[in-house]
């Protein structure tokens, strides 16, 4: 199924995705998941290809397209693919571009957007610190100006893409305590100060790498920071929206490829004489799962549909994470189940999604967190 | 150089789980599937767009590909695919797939090329649907062009393509004087097989077909596209090929384990037959 804002335009990505995952993804997704890591040269591939910064402007050297054309892109190369953490990994830039691009003069735009988009730099975006997760507030990487620089102090922690990211949008403390003291900057690879921590060892997503970052007296020009300064918190809450529905639009693809494993594989399966689709308790557990994933799809599109109209859409994007995260975690799950004692072990893919799975209640905020948002736009 | 680049959907192979037929056999229920273009039409495609340009700067036309489809309405997302991948306009000829054979669209594709007059037809060797293998091959008969089946490489020269078929055992070369029609077959897209007048010769393409960015889809919606029915270009169009009946493969069986190599030997020899 597709959603229900797609048009011709759409069609030919999702043509051109699958083709590029069956190629250059799919053989190799085994072994780039076992080993942590996919090789670089996979973004400029997926550059060339127009499928790497396809919802970015023209002007930028994207193509022109928005965030339903990203989602779509990254369905078909999960579905192809069959590697979550490639595809992630590739993604990052989804997160740490748009505040450049929304806030970040036309000198910063020009110089950050086009390289990554050409997939020639790697971006990322930090936030998350060791004592500061949901309480986004509360950071404590501080960012004090002097002369022409900021001296950047704090370690970031679970940043995606981290260990080879060119450039990091970090959120930093400009100004006093709680929101209104948060800015973003953008620190380059190379800066004195700014080295990579670890590489940390991760319960799904392996072929994404995540890092912790530490800054230690890193002076960043003062010409890298995006927006105003202490205006940074509204910046990132901007997108955190946009990232919840694609992490939505993540669980979509990643169930529907744990869907299409599973209805495979009781085909061929069999038991008790017969194939184990015979079993109406196999094939309802298939119904199932093909009603969730068909909900939540539903109102990750609608979501999409109206924040491309232009309308407001923090709780019902949090509403779509949490609805397509639970669906997700159920999906594989049942997918494991239906793959018996082949669920388990790490030739299937299922047992892979379903550890993949289990960071979407958590990245990009956490499942309470959603219902804390919704709790504020509901007013209770 | 102009050419023209016949296109066909196909059912995608990857949901032909969905393929049904009605009880009696009669025909294919197609209601639900999903289509792509034939992989051999889109080779072509691409063998066609590089004849049209200089590989090393491939956002100038250097010539015209028309690509032209027979179907219904909901075959235009074919022709604006290739649209966006570089082909420069398309032609639909109306028609639901029940009113064509093989033989009708060689006819239809005379008439379209007697209008058209392109320097060559390039196109897939065969549809992965039905495997025919026969339009490129009536459509050069019907045409009394030179044909070169099953191409591997082309390069263009002067007034004529000098086209390598892969043959057991070797490679032949022919050169076709054009006009010409050339059937493609799936290397034709490999980093050297396919150079225009010019192509440096050292030039390699990437590998496969290339990809429509989305600024190039969008563009293609602009592109022209022209509809024309069936009967304006063939008088006869009583359907020469007749299906008399499909049935489906039969359903493959679970796998079994053996214990021991002995074993396997044994179920070869005895069940399978293979050795
Ligand atoms: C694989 C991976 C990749 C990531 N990539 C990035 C990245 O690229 N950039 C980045 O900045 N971050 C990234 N993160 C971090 C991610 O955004 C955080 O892990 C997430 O926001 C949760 O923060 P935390 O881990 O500090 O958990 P905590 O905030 O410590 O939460 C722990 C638990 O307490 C609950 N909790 C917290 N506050 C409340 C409350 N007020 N009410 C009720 N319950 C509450 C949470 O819901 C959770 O269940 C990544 C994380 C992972 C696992
Ligand atoms: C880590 C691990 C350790 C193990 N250790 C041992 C061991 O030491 N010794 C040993 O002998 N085995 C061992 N096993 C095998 C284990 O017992 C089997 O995996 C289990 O019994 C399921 O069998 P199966 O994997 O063949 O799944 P299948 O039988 O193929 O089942 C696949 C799915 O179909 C369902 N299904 C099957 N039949 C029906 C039906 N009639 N109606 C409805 N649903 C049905 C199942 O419930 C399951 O969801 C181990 C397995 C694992 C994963």
């Amino acid at each position: 199924m597709t959603y229900l804002f797609e048009d011709d335009s759409h069609a030919a990505l999702r043509a051109s995705a699958k083709r590029f995952a069956e190629a250059h993804i799919a053989p190799h997704a085994r072994a780039w998941e076992e080993a942590g890591l996919f090789p670089r040269e996979l973004y400029s591939k997926l550059a060339e290809a127009g499928l790497h910064g396809a919802s970015y402007p023209e002007a930028h050297g994207g193509g022109g397209g928005d965030l339903g054309h990203g989602l779509v892109i990254a369905e078909e190369l999960i579905l192809a693919g069959k590697s979550v953490g490639t595809v992630v990994g590739l993604g990052s830039h989804g997160i740490a571009l748009p505040p450049i691009l929304a806030a970040g003069t036309a000198a910063q735009r020009a110089r950050f957007v086009p390289r990554v988009v050409s997939g020639e730099l790697i971006a990322a975006l930090a936030i998350t610190e060791p004592g500061a997760g949901s309480d986004v507030a509360g950071l404590r990487t501080t960012a004090r100006r002097d002369g022409e620089h900021y001296v950047v102090d704090g370690t970031k922690t679970f940043i995606t893409s981290g260990t080879r990211a060119d450039l990091v949008t970090v959120a930093v403390r400009t100004g006093g305590p709680g929101h209104a003291g948060v800015s973003m900057l953008v620190v380059e690879r190379g800066t004195p100060g700014f080295t990579v921590g670890k590489k940390l060892d991760k319960m799904g997503w392996w072929a994404s790498d995540t890092a912790e970052l530490v800054f230690e007296g890193c002076r960043v020009p003062a010409s890298n920071l995006i927006g105003d300064e202490n205006l940074g918190f509204l910046l990132i809450m901007q997108n955190f929206a946009t990232e919840r529905i694609f992490l939505a639009g993540n669980c979509v693809a990643i169930a529907e490829l744990a869907y299409r494993e599973a209805r495979a594989y009781v085909r061929s399966r069999e038991a008790f004489g017969k194939p184990l689709a015979a079993f109406q308790v196999v094939r309802h557990k298939l119904a199932d799962m093909a009603s969730r994933i068909a909900a939540a799809r539903a109102l990750t599109g609608e979501v999409v549909t109206r924040h491309l109209r232009g309308e407001p859409v923090p709780a019902l994007a949090a509403m779509a994470k949490n609805t397509a995260t639970d669906m997700c975690s159920f999906v594989c799950d049942q997918a494991v189940q239906l793959f018996g004692g082949a669920g388990y072990m790490r030739e299937s893919v299922v047992e892979r999604l379903y550890r993949d799975a289990r960071l979407y209640p958590i990245g990009g905020g956490t499942r309470e967190i959603m219902n804390e948002i919704i709790c504020k736009v509901e007013g209770y | 150089m102009k050419i023209l680049v016949p296109l066909k959907r196909v059912a995608d192979p990857d949901n032909a789980n969905k393929i049904k037929i009605p009880a009696g056999g009669a025909t294919i229920d197609t209601t639900g599937l999903e289509w792509k273009p034939n992989p051999f039409d889109e080779y072509a495609l691409e063998a066609a767009l590089r004849l049209t340009e200089n590989g090393a700067t491939p956002k100038t036309r250097g010539g015209e590909v028309i690509v032209v489809t027979f179907g219904p309405k909901e075959c235009e997302t074919t022709l604006r695919a290739a649209l966006a991948t570089g082909a420069d306009r398309a032609i639909r000829v109306d028609a639901k797939d029940d009113e064509l054979d093989g033989s009708i669209v060689a006819k239809a594709l005379r008439a379209i090329v007697d209008k058209e007059k392109p320097d060559a037809v390039v196109m897939g060797k065969q549809a992965v649907d039905g495997d025919s293998n026969q339009i490129g091959q009536m459509l050069a008969q019907h045409l009394g062009w030179p044909q070169a089946t099953f191409a591997a490489t082309i390069e263009e020269e002067d007034g004529a393509l000098l086209v390598g078929r892969e043959v057991d055992g070797g490679v032949i070369t022919l050169r076709v004087k054009l006009p010409a029609l050339v059937t493609v077959d799936l290397r034709i897209v490999a980093p050297t097989s396919v150079y225009s007048k010019q192509t440096k010769r050292d030039f390699k393409y990437n590998d496969g077909v290339r990809f429509a960015a989305l600024p190039a889809i969008m563009a293609a919606k602009k592109k022209p596209l022209a509809e024309l029915k069936l009967a304006e270009l063939v008088s006869d169009t009583a359907l020469k090929v007749q299906y008399s009946r499909f049935e489906a493969p039969p359903s493959r069986k679970a796998g079994i384990k053996v214990k021991d190599v002995a074993e396997l030997v044994t179920r070869l020899k005895n069940e399978a037959k293979v050795i």
